[in-house]
């Protein structure tokens, strides 16, 4: 699949993710985010805690005093209470915690040690060794690790510290597979690459530009490793298969499960301790991604914040384009006026990107209009606008688009009723915009059935005229078939046919042959050129081909960074181009065509 | 399209001969330690000796797997070293009890997460909000402090449900499944937390693709888009998200047994380790792995039905 940054969303225009390391220091940028600064000081208790056991609690986790047996809390000396052998809840937990910070880092050394490595020798040097580990990991995945962990115990008896290691191997593939899959990305990225040609060893290169990419999402997925090993450890220990004699939370909880009847609160304190703690690492890891990559999260935003964003974004510089003299072709009625349209994306730091600044474009029956600038001009926003079908992200900012003189962008009805009715739309990349999992005569009978609705014999009929009129020869077969068993001409085609079917006055084609082969896209051209003087079709022709623009198009927009910058008839676009930019566009394509001669 | 369920069921063979095997050789490598375990620690060196070849565990250890697996095939998993109970019929009663939880908790969670996360996908909003909430409490809070919560309230506070035991549904019906009430909720929040914000992201990621703006451009209303051309393509990735729940209920399970004192898989499983009754252990983790695996390839069979490209081929 090609990628076009256009037609992927707001990452294209509002610059892509930063694949950039974090400059500042990890810690430093947790602090200034609250939640992180929360989770960090508590954990950091829990740390203190067990180091200093020893001082905290100086009679250790066993001593028994039979007075304090099932004490409620607050029983003076001690303050959560006692258990059902008299031990104070409160010291046990404090050492318990000694466990549990062993646990933890025994789990992350294991497992940090075999996955990260495997993960950056699989990425990097793949062959065998990537099958072999390959392998293994999708096995240990597939198990259970509680049940290898009951498993052991009946081996070795009682020893936490094993079971902890063996913990460490079987959640070893969540970082083997995440080290491997970036690893692989960013072997395959320039910078790589030419480091190889300056003649680095494999070494130098591992150490600078991969262990750099994988620090992020390793030290994320630590988090939740270490929330796991937590829930392990209680959970084995609960089972009543860790050291009877230790002090664990899991131990702890277990025993007064046991004397819930009679102690329900000591069965609390442990409980709360536990969750909390995993809790917090979960937390930690949430706002870890958010400080270290905080395009990973969650894009949805909420109506009333996409309200006030749209109200809150302030107006950049509208630019008036520079008029030429228009082609006598496209005089007729306007069908379709954009007017004043601005279009956004919210930005991570809650403010928006302007990326389409006050645009205005008339077209006429019978007009076919050509919208040309560089990826990323705003292009596609625009196309996309007048069928409101932009990203979900998108915010539109102001504007309207009037279609016989109504705006659709007012009443969401009204441009329901619009869409795919009286106005078509061809999409660039033809494979991936049929829907894989139904066939070809599915899609279209329901999609002309929608639009207008008829018996479906008729529908058919009507189809399997017009594929044969977008070139076709065997429309019964092809309706037959799914997605996958045409070829992207014949797809290119379907989607045409899709378009036209319902009789629309205006179509808007987004780059309709850019992903087609040379002697197709002359085709589809020709094919689209027909069917707009044939049918008195109006059509916005979204392109940055300007071989394309001069043999289909009467009228040309030349988009730039958001504005339309110039606007004229073709003729006079390529005899006498006023914008500095629409010259350089020119001169830049007429090297492109010299150098593909 | 058979070639590739055969390859998967060729490999899904060769996981169960190697985690088998590796689990015998840890288990059976040490045999004196093995009877030292079970006669207890004042037993004399003579009696262990005894014990050793009187439970076959001085022969070779390849000799040893040998004839577990082949008796294994026959549905012989041995002796228990205990009772001398055989191991199959340990299991026989244990395994639908834990079916019954894991088989229950995993078409609720299919319901409820599809329900949630699709909704939470599409309306976004307040809805999105507190499914992640949720997803964060559901995943941090382990699946035995929710029982245990569950237990105090539910079972000791308000005795509303039972406690602990099991009731077969051929006992009474009712009976059953008050007993399974308390048991599956443990399992279920959990389960639906993770499902569900992974329900979420499969239906987020169809409704980028581009297929679906193009629906919506062709003027097909928004609820047959999402009702039939996005869900049925984020089918796959469902399932492949049901066969993994189904895998971390299998570990719940022993868990949730536990508590409530259901006699299952799981609880067996605890028991025989902790008295080192290793056949019966090694045969709970043969009847997990076989159903992790045949899990895993009903789930990959249907991926295959659901998608065209492999079923026309």
């Amino acid at each position: 699949m090609t990628l076009n940054p256009e037609t992927v969303g707001p990452e294209a225009v509002g610059g892509h993710p930063d694949p950039e390391p974090v400059k500042r220091s990890v810690i430093g940028q947790l602090l200034r985010n609250p939640q992180g600064a929360i989770c960090l000081a508590y954990l950091a208790l829990v740390v203190l805690v067990a180091l200093f056991a020893p001082l905290l609690a100086p009679e250790g986790p066993n001593v028994t005093d039979l007075d304090a047996t099932n004490a409620p809390p607050l029983t003076p000396g001690h303050p959560l209470g006692g258990d059902s052998a008299g031990r104070d809840i409160l010291d046990r937990l404090i050492w318990g915690s000694r466990q549990t910070v062993l646990a933890v880092l025994i789990v992350v050394v294991v497992s940090v040690l075999l996955g990260v490595t495997a993960g950056l020798v699989a990425g990097f040097y793949r062959g065998r060794f990537e099958t072999i580990v390959g392998f293994v990991t999708d096995v240990i995945m597939s198990l259970p690790g509680i049940v290898l962990l009951i498993a052991l115990y009946a081996l070795t008896g009682p020893n936490i510290s094993a079971a902890m290691a063996v913990f460490g191997v079987l959640i070893a593939p969540t970082y083997y597979r995440l080290v491997r899959s970036i690893v692989l990305g960013v072997r395959n990225e320039l910078y790589v690459d030419a480091a190889r040609v300056v003649g680095l060893s494999d070494m130098r290169i591992v150490g600078r530009h991969v262990l750099w990419a994988v620090r992020a999402p390793v030290i994320i997925q630590t988090s939740f490793i270490m929330a796991a090993a937590i829930g392990i450890e209680a959970g084995v220990s609960f089972l009543g298969l860790g050291d009877p004699a230790g002090a664990s939370w899991g131990t702890i909880l277990q025993i007064s499960f046991n004397g819930i009847y009679n102690n329900a609160w000591a069965v609390l304190w442990p409980a709360l301790v536990i969750s909390l703690t995993i809790l917090t690492l979960v937390l930690l890891g949430n706002a870890l991604s958010d400080v270290l990559q905080s395009s990973a999260r969650s894009k949805i935003v909420s109506p009333r914040r996409r309200e006030a964003l749209v109200a809150s974004a302030p107006r950049r510089e509208k630019v008036e384009p520079v008029t030429g003299p228009v082609t006598a072709g496209s005089s007729g009625d306007v069908v379709l006026s954009v007017r004043d349209l601005r279009v956004g994306y919210p930005t991570a730091d809650g403010g928006v990107n302007e990326v389409v600044h006050g645009v205005d474009l008339d077209v006429r029956r019978g007009e076919i209009h050509g919208l040309v600038g560089e990826s990323g001009s705003g292009k596609s926003q625009i196309a996309f606008s007048t069928l409101g079908i932009l990203p979900r992200e998108a915010l539109v900012l102001s504007g309207r688009v009037l279609l016989d003189g109504e705006d659709l962008l007012e009443d969401s009805q009204r441009m329901l009723a619009a869409r795919g009715r009286r106005i078509g739309y061809i999409p660039q990349e033809p494979m991936s915009n049929l829907d894989p999992s139904f066939t070809i005569g599915d899609q279209l009978l329901y999609g002309l059935r929608a639009a207008r609705p008829m018996a479906k014999t008729e529908a058919r009929s009507r189809l399997v005229e017009l594929l044969v009129r977008v070139g076709i020869t065997d429309p019964d077969r092809v309706m037959r078939l799914y997605p996958h068993e045409i070829s992207g001409g014949m797809a290119q085609r379907v989607l045409i046919c899709g378009a036209v079917a319902s009789d629309p006055d205006l179509i808007v084609a987004d780059e309709p042959t850019t992903a087609l082969d040379v002697t197709v896209q002359a085709e589809v051209l020709e094919l689209l050129r027909e069917l707009s003087r044939e049918r008195g079709l109006a059509m916005i022709l979204v392109t940055h081909n300007l071989g394309v623009v001069a043999d289909l198009c009467d009228t040309v927009s030349v988009m730039k960074d958001g504005h339309i910058v110039e606007r004229a008839g073709v003729e006079a676009i390529f005899s006498s181009p006023q914008q500095a930019y629409t010259q350089q566009l020119l001169s830049s394509s007429r090297r492109v065509e010299l150098m593909e001669i | 399209m058979w070639l590739s369920l055969i390859k998967n069921l060729v490999r899904s063979l060769a996981v169960l001969l190697v985690v088998t095997f590796v689990t015998f050789s840890l288990m059976f490598a040490n045999g004196a330690g093995i009877a030292q375990a079970v006669l207890g620690l004042g037993a004399t060196s003579e009696a262990i000796q005894a014990k050793v070849v009187e439970l076959g565990l001085d022969q070779p250890l390849l000799v040893q797997y040998w004839n577990w697996l082949t008796g294994a095939v026959q549905g012989d998993l041995g002796m228990s070293f205990y009772t001398g109970e055989s191991v199959s019929s340990g299991l026989a009663t244990r395994v639908p009890v834990t079916l019954a939880l894991i088989v229950v908790t995993l078409l609720l969670t299919a319901v409820l997460s599809v329900i949630l996360g699709v909704t939470a996908a599409v309306r976004g909003g307040w809805v999105d909000r507190v499914l992640q909430f949720i997803a964060v409490l559901g995943t941090a809070v382990p699946a035995f402090i929710i029982a245990i919560a569950l237990v105090y309230v539910l079972a000791i506070r308000w005795p509303v449900f039972p406690a602990t035991g099991y009731v077969s549904p051929d006992v009474s019906f009712p009976g059953w499944v008050a007993s399974l009430v308390l048991p599956v909720t443990a399992l279920l929040i959990g389960a639906v937390a993770g499902a569900a914000q992974q329900f979420r992201s499969a239906v987020l990621d169809t409704l980028g693709r581009d297929f679906v703006r193009t629906l919506r451009a062709r003027g097909i209303n928004e609820r047959y888009v999402v009702f039939r051309h996005v869900l049925r393509n984020s089918a796959a990735p469902g399932l492949t998200v049901l066969s993994l729940t189904m895998l971390g209920l299998l570990g719940g399970a022993v868990f949730i047994e536990q508590v409530f004192a259901l006699p299952g898989m799981g609880q067996l499983a605890v028991s025989a380790a902790a008295i080192s009754d290793v056949p019966m252990v090694m045969g709970t983790v043969l009847v997990t792995i076989v159903i992790v695996l045949v899990v895993n390839f009903l789930g990959d069979l249907a991926i295959t039905i659901l998608n065209p490209k492999a079923r026309t081929r």
